[in-house]
């Protein structure tokens, strides 16, 4: 596998250690001796300059552009059919009269959270009667209502309720044992993988301006000195979880991620145990949940901690939403919500419905994809505003499909493109497409789909 | 009408100067016929003191009030905050009215504050009866969390008692002034961490009352995780939410600077706590601004050439009720990463376009009543000649703090603001 053979720009020094502690545990002695250090002064960080991310959304692009099906005969000859974009695997996407039909809720007359509760409209036309409709959803904890009622978006105070009964999430007392089992496996043992998140973590949420608060919830890295507490670290080591909130580091344990490899046409990674390589009973997933991180991860989970903040809901709300939706981002199959489809998607109805920005683009070397895949494959987590983020998720929930993705990065293009007839370059392009914090997701999407003539 | 503004300052900063240029306005020096004058508090003092001081024009504005220390002042502040509660008490009105433990039900905003040395023996007696409780010290004059100290016990304030043999100071010298107040123990933590709320206002008058609040105030985060641990009570990266001294933590980013937006905050609590006590906590913020200023009105001296844009430093505790804790009358200027440029540029344009109607060549007899459109980010807190002319015919219009974006307030349309739909 192509991907991974870049984990060898991940082994810092010496190899032979790192192995070591893919699979082996920590003596007793040696357990205390980390939970003492875990609550010393100072930075307790490893020294991550020799570590890079495994790969960087372009990479994954580079991939995918070079994803062919040997049995498809295209012929040499240039047609209007011709696909001009950067993908080049015929699958099948929906056109906008398909969307429209597909997406009916976002049209122009329905009431929409995100346009109908804005300061001009009187909260009586819109607003207040669906507010009353979330609590009457939420009181049947109606599922299925909740799905139907989220695509018209979603009042920020029942957002974390609804989501939660969108995706079967009940916090059971079972599941947050299960989630302080992740906790104390995270300080048990060690995980190389657990160095790609922090600095994923360093990289990206850290300098958002929206996420740097919970920078603490995805990687517990300041260690700071709690003179008294570290006494209490040797005999209760418990207490010292409830300082830290490493949803990602458990995410990166958990074997019951696994199971979503049963609908995901990527298989996890495998390694072996020294000295037992290729016999199957030796064979352990690397790591234990299957998923390795790439440069951004840690931008799925941030948004999410707008919503909850208890650790154990937001964990268990991410890891539904990642094996619900976001694995589709970075797996390659063939699934109408996959990023292959996604970018086709994209591509064709830039060609089909704005096929003078397009060729420019293209003339100029400027290839779309190659500025929107960054914002796809993020689920647009980190350039967006987080209110419109969630109001956007909320769709993805609603209506239980990434399209919505690919509809909004050419509907960005679309308002955008008087400017962008204008660049001559692909690094003028990247400017005018830079800063996408000020944008209104839903009136984008409406105009797009409901008010552009086709 | 004619000719430019003629403006001067004695503080260098881009935003101010990059404001007043693009208004066509002409640079003049403090000797020469000037009619708008941003300057520093010191400067202020010297224009209307006794001594040095001079009479301005009609065509002459200036950004402070002369004795704005009634305000900015912490000892003072709390002096005045008191005495209007007392003087409320007294004539018996309803906001002065005290819940079974004595506490004030309406204006307990103010964390309880002791001056020293002057009330140190009542403060003792306060503090034995909560003798695990912690104090923060603050020296009265001093900005930027300067001489700012956190103590649980007696011994460590001992050189401020007034009968300490140890004490070497001048009695009642005003370098050496402090108050005490209860530390916030509790703040409500966000990520884990401690922060604050830094929200301005602008008073164009103070009789009658007449102030707009900025829409756009931020939150500013501590960079390392709060703890009440009585061991850390001297790591001031902790508990001081000052960029001053922040900034000088090891991880302290340049990038966001540990600032969110006040529209951050708001959805972070409507998502985690619910609309209504979110719009209750805005609402009592509100509400304490307002009272404060109501407060210093009667001592404030309202010359008609001035105005002022305070820094309102707000602490919310975990049960979120907001505390406040100072108000500066010269917020800082300087901007710590490229969105607070750009909102303190704002805010500078703003507040100019207030204060100083079409940037021309002001009047000060006019009216301090700006049309709508000039607001820009600004929302009418409260203008008590609208409310008195109000009377019995006020309803209570929608809640005035909205969620989210660049959302106007929706009373806007009306000249008046629902924030003042109390008296």
């Amino acid at each position: 596998m192509m991907l991974l053979t870049h984990s060898h720009t991940l082994l810092a020094s010496p190899p032979c250690d790192a192995f070591l502690r893919l699979l082996d545990g920590r003596p007793v002695g040696e357990q205390k001796e980390l939970l003492n250090k875990w609550n010393e002064m100072g930075t307790d960080e490893p020294d991550l300059s020799l570590f890079r991310p495994v790969y960087a959304p372009k990479d994954f692009l580079e991939v995918l552009i070079n994803l062919r099906n040997p049995n498809y005969e295209n012929g040499d000859s240039l047609s209007f059919r011709t696909h001009l974009g950067l993908i080049q695997v015929p699958l099948k996407v929906k056109d906008i009269p398909e969307l429209k039909e597909c997406f009916a809720e976002l049209g122009l007359n329905t009431g929409q959270l995100g346009i109908d509760d804005s300061t001009q409209v009187p909260p009586e036309l819109f607003e207040n009667e669906h507010v009353r409709i979330g609590q009457k959803v939420l009181a049947e904890q109606d599922s299925a209502a909740a799905q139907q009622y989220i695509r018209q978006g979603s009042p920020t105070a029942l957002r974390a309720e609804l989501w939660a009964l969108i995706l079967n999430i009940s916090s059971q007392p079972e599941d947050i044992l299960y989630y302080e089992q992740l906790k104390m496996n995270v300080i048990q043992h060690d995980l190389l993988v657990d160095s790609l998140i922090y600095k994923d973590v360093k990289l990206t949420a850290s300098n958002d301006d929206y996420y740097f608060v919970f920078e603490d919830y995805l990687y517990q890295m300041k260690k700071q000195r709690f003179r008294t507490q570290a006494h209490t670290a040797t005999r209760n080591p418990s207490q010292i979880c409830q300082f830290s909130s490493p949803v990602l580091l458990c995410f990166s344990r958990d074997t019951s991620v696994l199971g979503h490899f049963a609908y995901n046409s990527a298989s996890p990674p495998k390694s072996y145990i020294r000295g037992k390589l290729g016999l199957e009973e030796y064979a352990v997933f690397y790591p234990p949940n299957g998923v390795i991180p790439f440069h951004g991860f840690s931008m799925y989970v941030a948004p999410l901690c707008f919503l909850y903040h208890e650790p154990y809901k937001l964990y268990q709300i991410f890891r539904e939403m990642y094996v619900r939706f976001f694995f589709r981002l970075h797996s390659i199959s063939s699934h109408p919500s996959g990023i292959v489809s996604l970018c086709l998607l994209f591509e064709t109805l830039l060609q089909t419905y704005l096929p003078q920005l397009f060729y420019h683009l293209r003339e100029i070397g400027a290839q779309p994809l190659r500025i929107s895949f960054k914002w796809m494959v993020r689920a647009f987590s980190g350039y967006l505003a987080t209110d419109q983020l969630l109001l956007l998720w909320d769709r993805i929930l609603g209506y239980n499909s990434l399209e919505i993705l690919a509809v909004l990065a050419a509907a960005v293009f679309a308002f955008r493109a008087v400017n962008l007839m204008e660049v001559t370059s692909l690094a003028a392009a990247e400017a005018v497409l830079a800063d996408l914090s000020t944008l209104k997701v839903m009136p984008l999407l409406q105009i797009f789909l409901f008010a552009t003539v086709t | 009408m004619a000719g430019k503004v003629k403006w001067v300052t004695d503080i260098e900063k881009s935003v101010l100067i990059n404001n007043f240029e693009k208004r066509g306005w002409v640079q003049v020096t403090e000797n020469e016929d000037w009619n708008f004058y941003w300057m520093s508090v010191q400067t202020i003092r010297n224009v209307f003191s006794v001594e040095t001081g001079y009479r301005l024009s009609d065509d002459q504005i200036v950004n402070h009030f002369p004795n704005h220390y009634e305000l900015t002042r912490k000892d003072l502040m709390v002096k005045n905050i008191k005495r209007y509660r007392k003087e409320l008490e007294k004539e018996g009105s309803p906001l002065a009215e005290k819940d079974e433990n004595g506490k004030y039900l309406y204006l307990d905003f103010v964390p309880v504050t002791y001056m020293l040395p002057a009330d140190y023996n009542l403060f003792v007696e306060e503090f034995r009866k909560s003798p695990s409780s912690t104090w923060i010290m603050k020296p009265c004059g001093k900005a930027q969390g300067k001489g700012i100290f956190l103590i649980n016990k007696l011994s460590q304030i001992k050189k401020w008692s007034r009968d300490s043999k140890t004490s070497t100071f001048v009695p009642q010298s005003t370098k050496e002034a402090y108050v005490i107040s209860l530390y916030v123990s509790n703040p409500l933590l966000i990520g884990g961490r401690k922060f604050d709320l830094r929200l301005y206002v602008l008073v164009s008058t103070y009789r009658p009352l007449r102030c707009y609040m900025y829409k756009l105030g931020f939150c500013r985060f501590c960079t390392v995780k709060y703890t009440p641990s009585t061991s850390e009570l001297d790591n001031m990266f902790v508990h001081l939410t000052n960029v001053a001294i922040q900034k000088h933590g090891e991880d302290y980013n340049h990038i966001h600077g540990g600032k969110w937006t006040v529209n951050n905050l708001r959805l972070y609590l409507e998502s985690t706590r619910g609309k209504e006590v979110t719009s209750k906590l805005f609402d009592e913020i509100h509400w304490i601004i307002v009272q404060s200023l109501k407060a210093v009105a009667p001592v404030m001296n309202n010359d008609k050439h001035c105005f002022e844009c305070y820094g309102y430093d707000i602490i919310i505790d975990d049960k979120l009720k907001p505390w406040l804790i100072e108000v500066n009358a010269s917020p800082s200027l300087t901007s710590s990463t490229a969105n607070d440029r750009i909102l303190k540029y704002n805010l500078i344009n703003d507040t100019l376009n207030i204060a100083v109607p079409n940037g021309e060549i002001p009047d000060c007899k006019w009216n301090k009543s700006p049309p709508k459109e000039v607001l820009g980010n600004y929302e009418i807190l409260y203008d008590e000649e609208l409310a008195q002319s109000d009377g019995a015919d006020r309803e209570l219009r929608s809640r005035p703090g909205q969620p989210l974006g660049p959302r106007a307030s929706r009373t806007r349309d009306s000249g008046r603001s629902a924030l003042s739909t109390w008296k």
